[in-house]
């Protein structure tokens, strides 16, 4: 599995990650990020690529 | 031979150097800086990081398990290269060869020649930049930014809420103009306006009073302002010095195809990030640079790819390049985002809201769509991408 750990003080809500993955972050209806803390390992380029373009680098990704 | 030698620690270079072990380059990885700080996060500089304090363990970018044995040479820059020798030169007389090259050097800010002191006149680009920025801003401080463009106005609302008095001066007619347009622009204006912010537009800095230190800025309508601090924020230009003398057209950064091969040389080298002048396949004409955030991401990690296969003797391909250009700005707790290229629109429409308060705003060209921007709407912004996408 890989645990996917977001950083809500950092986070502005651009939901730059949600283009990368959009089956793991999604914005809510009032914006707000939502996302899926644990996933399966195939989803790993998807959820680092996600990590890379967030504006704040509010994404940590840990391999488990 | 050494491997690939990346010159540049910026995003790009960092991107790029991830590229190449993810497309199984396994030979050594050499990345050069000038500053003494590795990969970064620059956008904070002018937002929170200014507001705040600069935290540089805070800004750096995270270093990936790939990229874990890679070497890093910080603090001393390339200042010559011969990519026929495939050598680079630096700073501190070292003199690196190369297999494999990416150009990553960024840009740095413009200097304009005027006219009287330069102590207190400051840019912003680098940590030592925001750090120098953040010690002189004080409650009560006169500030004067040149540019209206996002890193001024960025600045003058950080500054604003850090007490200072601040006026932009500017030879746009409205701030971020191009990317935004009058209507938009004017609006922002309004805002930084409301919290006391005051513009000087169409306007310039004749010459700066004072001895050795700043006390004034005197623009071409003879208005004169008390200053305390100067930040030119008018723009950059790309850093290729080094590179001068081995036949590149260094016109506009670096010249590069779709794949970022470097145009007119052979030995295999590639460019990314904001000097990298390539063909956008979404929007068609004369090769551009976009020095958008995402970018850096979006040529390093193409640069890698191409730069493993030339290293490895194979075709890098001929696949279009059309990763959505991509900004965001925080102005007063505003987030402001765009997709695509709305600075090339010959018409703009507000397609929802109402430009003073949260809106979308939809920039076209004649082939259609060709940008978005949108205020607090940040969630609504998703069709608007998948239509550019599809240009």
């Amino acid at each position: 599995m890989i645990r996917i750990e977001v950083d809500m003080d950092q986070c502005q809500h651009y939901g730059q990650c949600c283009f990368e993955a959009e089956d793991v972050f999604q914005l809510d209806e009032d914006g707000k990020l939502r996302y899926v803390a644990e996933v399966a390992d195939d989803r790993r380029e998807a959820v680092e690529s996600a990590a890379d373009v967030c504006p704040m680098q509010a994404i940590t990704v840990h391999q488990q | 031979m050494t491997g690939a030698l990346i010159v540049g620690a910026g995003l790009g270079g960092l991107r790029a150097a991830e590229a190449l072990r993810s497309s199984g380059f396994q030979g050594a990885i050499t990345v050069v800086g000038d500053e003494p700080h590795p990969p970064y996060n620059r956008p904070p500089l002018s937002k929170e990081a200014l507001s705040a304090g600069v935290r540089v363990d805070e800004l750096a970018f995270r270093r990936k398990d790939c990229v874990a044995d890679v070497t890093w040479r910080l603090g001393a820059g390339a200042v010559a290269s011969d990519l026929a020798a495939r050598t680079v030169t630096l700073a501190d007389g070292a003199v690196l060869d190369f297999e494999g090259l990416v150009i990553a050097t960024g840009i740095r800010p413009r200097t304009l020649p005027i006219p009287g002191p330069t102590d207190g006149r400051l840019m912003l680009r680098t940590i030592a930049d925001a750090t120098h920025l953040r010690e002189h801003l004080r409650p009560g401080t006169n500030l004067v930014i040149m540019g209206a463009g996002f890193i001024g106005c960025e600045v003058a609302a950080t500054a604003v809420h850090l007490g200072a008095t601040v006026h932009v001066v500017a030879l746009d007619t409205e701030p971020m103009v191009r990317p935004l347009g009058e209507e938009l622009g004017a609006a922002m204006r309004r805002r930084h306006q409301a919290r006391g912010v005051h513009f000087h537009l169409g306007r310039t800095v004749d010459r700066f009073e004072g001895q050795t230190q700043v006390t004034g800025a005197v623009l071409d309508d003879g208005t004169e302002l008390a200053t305390d601090l100067v930040l030119e924020a008018v723009g950059s230009v790309p850093n290729t010095q080094w590179l001068a003398g081995n036949g590149l057209d260094l016109q506009d950064g670096v010249q590069v195809d779709a794949a970022m091969v470097v145009a007119g040389t052979d030995a295999p080298v590639v460019a990314v990030g904001d000097l990298a002048c390539y063909p956008h396949a979404l929007f068609p004409g004369a090769p551009r640079r976009i020095e958008h955030w995402n970018m850096p991401t979006e040529t390093g990690r193409r640069a890698g790819r191409t730069l493993a296969a030339l290293m490895r003797g194979a075709d890098p391909g001929t696949e279009p390049f059309t990763a959505m250009p991509a900004f965001w700005s925080d102005q007063y707790h505003h987030k402001l985002q765009s997709f695509g290229m709305p600075g090339l629109a010959d018409r703009i429409e507000v397609v929802s809201g109402n430009v003073d308060a949260d809106c979308i705003v939809a920039y076209h060209d004649r082939q259609g769509l060709v940008g978005v921007v949108g205020i607090d709407r940040t969630s609504e912004l998703a069709p608007y991408r998948r239509q550019l996408m599809d240009r």
